[in-house]
């Protein structure tokens, strides 16, 4: 089964990069930027089929290593 | 005093580390490696060293503080052991759970290598009693993750209970505004544990040991330690 996580920055959280980013979309003159933020994302493939296994173990996996919840939310996508 | 100094893949300040402690204590510190499972008997302090510990993979001291020597560490700090961590080992203690927090990238997005004045906040723990209180000391900062963030709550509770160690100032010891290197709430360059028996901190006091490279601000943390066990 293949999934994807994705971790993101909790709200209010300041994110220089994504700043550094927004900033160089408007010089390019990309118009309509508001703001963004950067995350990351993760394509798991997992060896069971079960979808309730399957999340388990990915918030295992968010919990223990792929985010750090001080300051991150994560999402899982199956 | 009996010191070990973890080196994970990546690590690189582990010899600077380790020729301070042999300074301070007389006796060269054991050298471990991330996948031993226990620290040699007797072991009074452990040191994670600087470095960039998987290349900084994930996040910086991320996977380094799942190791597999994390665990002994961890019952070795809550045994009351001793524990610094200087930079990447700052951050692998905030990985860990073992300290608060969180090392950010710096807010200017630079890596950040220069001498800076910090400000020693209390000279009663085992790593500062050689400092006076309030003294200003020079050391050599080198990341480009060290602006320490947490929650509001986490903040007020490690200055509540005096738990910041070194805060950034100017050679006055006027702390913030433009000494602030990285942008670190409070100013904060170091934190301890509830019981200060942990110290995470981002400069480098191994790297001011000797009068040759311009200081020795840093020998006084070793002496401290060498005197505290």
């Amino acid at each position: 089964m293949k999934a994807r996580v994705v971790v993101t920055l909790k709200n209010g959280v300041l994110d220089p990069q994504g700043k550094a980013i927004e900033g160089a979309l408007k010089s390019l003159g990309v118009e309509g930027v508001e703001s963004v933020r950067q995350g990351k994302v993760f394509d798991v493939e997992l060896a069971g089929a079960d979808a309730d296994a399957a999340r388990a173990q990915l918030s295992a996996a968010c919990e223990k290593l792929l985010a750090n919840t001080v300051i991150e939310n994560y999402k899982i996508d199956l | 005093m009996k010191a070990a100094v973890i080196v994970f893949p990546g690590s690189n300040r582990e010899g600077d580390m380790a020729r301070a402690l042999e300074q301070a204590t007389g006796k060269k510190p054991a050298m471990l490696w991330h996948a031993d499972h226990e620290l040699p008997a007797g072991t009074d302090l452990v040191v994670l060293p600087g470095g960039f510990s998987y290349g900084d993979y994930l996040r910086c001291g991320a996977i380094a503080g799942r190791a597999a020597i994390m665990d002994a560490v961890r019952a070795h700090a809550e045994r009351g052991g001793l524990v610094l961590g200087v930079c990447n080992g700052f951050q692998i203690l905030c990985e860990s759970g073992l300290l608060p927090g969180v090392l950010m990238r710096n807010a200017n997005l630079r890596f950040v290598c220069k001498m800076q004045h910090l400000r020693v906040e209390r000279d009663d723990t085992a790593f500062t009693r050689r400092y006076a209180k309030g003294q200003v000391i020079e050391a050599c900062i080198a990341h480009g993750e060290g602006n320490y963030e947490a929650d509001d709550a986490t903040i007020e509770r490690l200055e509540g209970e005096g738990l910041v160690a070194f805060r950034y100032c100017d050679e006055t010891g006027v702390v913030g505004g433009a000494a602030n290197p990285n942008g670190s709430r409070n100013d904060i360059a170091g934190i301890y544990s509830p019981n200060r028996n942990v110290l995470g901190l981002m400069p480098h006091p191994e790297n001011l040991i000797d009068p040759l490279v311009g200081g020795i601000d840093g020998r006084t943390l070793f002496e401290s330690l060498a005197n505290a066990a």
